[in-house]
């Protein structure tokens, strides 16, 4: 990975031509991508599931119905994260 | 401080050819078509007047979970012509995802975007040729503008719709597929090499050494999850798939006709 080697770099040089800088900028970034990237989902995911778990209990004969709804949901909720994800790899590696 | 090379992201997602033009990869999609269409093979040309057993006990297990957990739940009894379709999907990702948690293979063809791609350009056809078949010239405009939406608002729910449908489908099947296989073969790769440079260790010697138990637990429960992934994201394709044939099926209007008549 050259993000780690570039962030090292980062941390102990005094002088870096621009290429460097825009090098270090991508390396510290590349984090933050991914990680505002999953705080919505994961909030997303997380209610959804904690409802789906609650409507079985209510349910338990819907039971069937439910899952798969939840899954659908998840998978659309999810789909925020993996293009963070994406982004990441995009500009991180 | 523990120095650890992470290597390149080619290192780990390109293989040399075996032969000119083949590598890993195809080596796994080929192998799955074949297991897949085999296993399949084999169960229909036992006899079934008997008890099913072996073989076609399995093949009658996975047929009966996508017609139950796929295909009736989403497109309901008239979909059940759909199975062989969404079956073929099934089968043929799930076996291009577990190979990346089996010893020597140890890399999902899925996590290449080759595959998904073509997949969801294949389910992306055969969505709209659906709709085209079952709804004629009316499918456009019914996938463009939900019933009901004022004249006003035409040009921009027409826009937002072809967008999600036409654009967002496709790519949103591809990346959830590629991007989930792709994580967790990069996480199983980092631990892996985590807990052997730990184990490998020379300095800090006895406490890295032992220390390096820790990632490996975390890889062996990795494993472990990706044998879940691999099939959720195999289940999810097909269901999303049916959900979008479904879509084009109905249609919007006749949907909203259903639930008056109930």
């Amino acid at each position: 990975m050259e993000a780690m080697s570039h962030l090292v770099k980062a941390a102990g040089a005094t002088t870096s031509t621009p290429t460097e800088l825009k090098a270090q900028a991508a390396a510290s970034s590349a984090g933050f991508a991914y990680g505002l990237a999953a705080i919505g989902p994961g909030i997303g995911i997380g209610y959804l599931v904690g409802k789906s778990v609650e409507a079985m209990a209510r349910q338990p004969e819907a039971a069937g119905m439910v899952r798969t709804t939840m899954f659908l949901g998840i998978a659309f909720t999810e789909a925020l994260a993996l293009i963070g994800f994406v982004v990441f790899i995009l500009i991180g590696l | 401080m523990l120095a650890l090379d992470f290597p390149k992201i080619n290192e780990i997602l390109r293989w040399q050819d075996i032969f000119p033009s083949f590598n890993k990869i195809a080596l796994i999609a080929v192998l799955a078509a074949v297991i897949g269409s085999g296993i399949f093979l084999l169960a229909g040309s036992k006899d079934s007047s008997v008890a099913p057993t072996g073989i076609r006990n399995l093949a009658e297990i996975i047929v009966e979970f996508i017609e139950e957990s796929v295909v009736m739940q989403t497109m309901g009894k008239k979909g059940l012509k759909w199975t062989p379709f969404l079956l073929s999907l099934f089968v043929f990702i799930y076996l291009c995802n577990v190979p990346g948690i089996i010893p020597l293979f140890q890399m999902p063809a899925t996590a290449r975007i080759a595959i998904p791609l073509f997949l969801s350009l294949l389910v992306w056809i055969v969505f709209i040729g659906t709709g085209l078949k079952h709804q004629k010239g009316a499918y456009f405009g019914h996938l463009l503008w939900p019933p009901g939406v004022p004249i006003a608002l035409k040009p921009l729910v027409g826009l937002i719709e072809f967008f999600s449908t036409i654009i967002v489908r496709p790519l949103s099947l591809t990346v959830r597929l590629f991007a989930n296989m792709l994580a967790g073969h990069i996480l199983l790769v980092t631990f892996a090499l985590l807990s052997e440079a730990m184990f490998q260790a020379k300095t800090h010697q006895p406490f890295l050494n032992i220390g390096g138990i820790l990632p490996f637990f975390m890889l062996v429960f990795l494993t472990g999850f990706e044998v879940l992934v691999g099939f959720l994201q195999a289940y999810i394709f097909a269901i999303l798939t049916a959900v979008y044939i479904g879509t084009s099926i109905e249609g919007h209007g006749d949907e909203a006709n259903e639930a008056h008549a109930h």
